[in-house]
């Protein structure tokens, strides 16, 4: 990223004359125990970026070797024009935010039944969190064979009938696989915030004569709201990335009707070998990203002032 | 979590009774498929594709015996090996990062925060195609160590991110305290601030672990047979074809098992590393 990538190499205001030596070195004894931290993160995250770029401006196919040669900005016309990326933008968006609505919704449910005490509480929250902790990759297996297999998966088993889910509706099918593990995610930070919330509040809101669905959607929703973008934010942080389940449930397809952009991408590098063309894809990605970033890292900043003022 | 009843949220009579039968079965549904996975991983392979499913059955050992037959105990140990050290290294780097960005911070320490968490939300698969043909280049494809420095730079920000938040709560007059009493900085670190941060510590450890153990996208990419991590033993049974029901589900069962029981037993660690440390 380069919005905020900043190394904090001089201060803001210059003092007139030069720093004296001990000033000086007890700067960097201050910045020694950052430095091999950061360091690591320039050279490992960014500098395959300035690659990315660089290769971004070649025609390069590995399937033709010696064919390589300066096209300027050519993949970007190719990849901007042609169809496919634009289909894996919109399944990007449709997989992320349907992802994130729908397991925003269910956590926020799903901690409301658990801020209350009842018999087995614990055991009910260590199961409602297992399918966050099980492997993602194990996890779309299970669903595409174990779950939706037309003729021995479980949906069919119980419910009946021959449906083909993955093949009839498979955006839904990759969601619905995707919701079950990262229900739990939101549902952890939700309830935390919940329980966070002071007694007082809501003790005053019921003397008052509040009753609990106006308590709920005039002070816990507002007071709880942090915590929703939070989990939002972060949900689609790792859900816009989602390959594991594309790769495995449908392989993008039927066609591609869940193609999304990293699938589309890795279909691009190690498919069609088209270097120069992913590359471009994976700036044109980057700068979306640094977009969306942006409104994001607001989000995180204004937690944090909060958090801060604490 | 556990926290003393309260008059306002205890709710009485058949309306809190209907809510703890909903919250159950709430509970119960989305452990169904998990418990589908476990019951499966024990039957044998005409079972397990029976319709109706069958809940029923003398368990066997079968699928187990498979999934070990077919050798998955590299995956495993590349998994472990990938997993552990480049959680050591998360730490080595991130401690004295979290430090210099919170009991001692730098200038402009904030925008340095702001760098670490902005690279976590770059797509990886924009630097899949660089990182390959660097990685190919140094002959380092199909290499453990490759997913470990990988990893290390995945899980970074988190870590760092969180260690700052449990620095944060060192009492500044403890360190303070020390500094008067003449003690020098390594005294510091550990006789004051690793016994208050240790738990800590060990939290921002279970994160990364679980991250980078459940890691696919790296690790289908650049490795194959020989670093091959637990998620790309499963990459065969994406096509299968026959019976194979109960061997998918008793190898799915394996390598989600550490994860699942370490995320079980640090419950309460797991929300303030999901949130970076921003929820406690």
């Amino acid at each position: 990223m380069t919005t905020t990538s900043t190394t904090g190499a001089d201060a803001p205001a210059r003092p007139a004359v030069r720093p004296t030596r001990p000033d000086r070195r007890h700067r960097w004894a201050r910045r020694a125990p950052l430095l091999p931290a950061l360091v690591f993160a320039i050279v490992v995250t960014q500098l395959p970026f300035l690659f990315t770029l660089y290769l971004s401006t070649q025609s390069w196919n590995a399937l033709r070797p010696g064919s390589r040669e300066f096209i300027g900005l050519a993949n970007y016309a190719t990849v901007l024009t042609d169809g496919r990326l634009r289909a894996a933008l919109l399944n990007t968006v449709v997989l992320t935010a349907s992802s994130v609505i729908a397991s925003v919704l269910l956590g926020l449910g799903l901690a409301i039944l658990l801020d209350r005490r009842f018999p087995g509480r614990g055991i009910v929250r260590t199961l409602l969190i297992t399918p966050f902790l099980v492997m993602p990759m194990a996890a779309a297996l299970l669903w595409k064979h174990a779950i939706y297999n037309p003729s021995y998966g479980l949906i069919n088993g119980i419910l009946g009938g021959s449906t083909d889910w993955v093949s009839q509706y498979p955006m839904v099918s990759v969601v619905a696989a995707l919701v079950w593990q990262w229900t739990p995610f939101m549902m952890l930070i939700i309830l935390a915030g919940l329980q966070s919330q002071s007694l007082e509040t809501l003790e005053a809101a019921r003397v008052d004569g509040a009753g609990p669905w106006q308590t709920f959607t005039r002070i816990t929703l507002p007071y709880l709201r942090p915590y929703l973008e939070l989990g939002a934010l972060l949900g689609s942080i790792y859900l816009v990335q989602t390959f594991d389940a594309v790769f495995t449930i449908t392989q993008g397809g039927p066609g591609r009707a869940t193609t999304n952009l990293p699938y589309e991408i890795y279909l691009t590098t190690f498919r069609k070998f088209e270097y120069g063309e992913a590359a471009a894809a994976g700036v044109v990605v980057v700068i979306g990203t640094i977009i969306v970033a942006t409104f994001a890292l607001r989000v995180i900043s204004s937690l944090f002032r909060m958090e801060d003022a604490r | 979590m556990t926290r003393t009843a309260s008059p306002a949220r205890r709710s009485a009579g058949r309306t809190g009774a209907a809510w703890t039968v909903l919250a159950w079965l709430a509970g119960l549904l989305f452990f169904l498929p998990v418990a589908w996975m476990v019951l499966t991983g024990f039957k044998r392979e005409v079972d397990a594709a029976s319709n109706p499913p069958s809940w029923f059955f003398t368990p066997v050992l079968d699928g187990y015996r498979q999934v070990f037959d077919r050798d998955i105990t590299p995956y495993l140990l590349n998994s472990v090996m990938a997993s552990v050290l480049s959680t050591l290294l998360v730490l080595v780097l991130a401690t004295p990062a979290a430090y210099a960005l919170s009991i001692r911070p730098v200038e402009r320490w904030r925008d340095v925060l702001f760098f670490f968490i902005s690279t976590k939300m770059l797509p990886v698969v924009a630097a899949l195609l660089p990182i390959y043909l660097l990685v190919q280049d140094l002959g380092m494809l199909d290499n453990v160590w490759t997913l470990i420095v990988l990893y290390t730079a995945m899980n970074l920000p988190l870590a760092v991110w969180m260690m700052r938040s449990f620095l944060l709560e060192v009492p500044a007059a403890l360190i303070e305290a020390a500094a008067m009493d003449g003690a020098d900085l390594l005294v510091t670190i550990r006789r004051i601030l690793l016994p208050i941060v240790a738990p800590g510590l060990a939290a921002t450890a279970l994160i990364c672990f679980i991250f980078s153990w459940n890691e696919f996208f790296f690790a289908v990419n650049l490795t194959a047979t020989r670093a091959g991590t637990s998620p790309i033993f499963l990459v065969g049974f994406i096509t299968s074809e026959g019976l194979f029901l109960a061997r998918l589900c008793a190898a799915a069962t394996i390598v989600s098992l550490p994860v699942v029981l370490a995320g079980w037993i640090a419950q309460k660690q797991l929300v303030r590393g999901l949130s970076m440390g921003a929820v406690k």
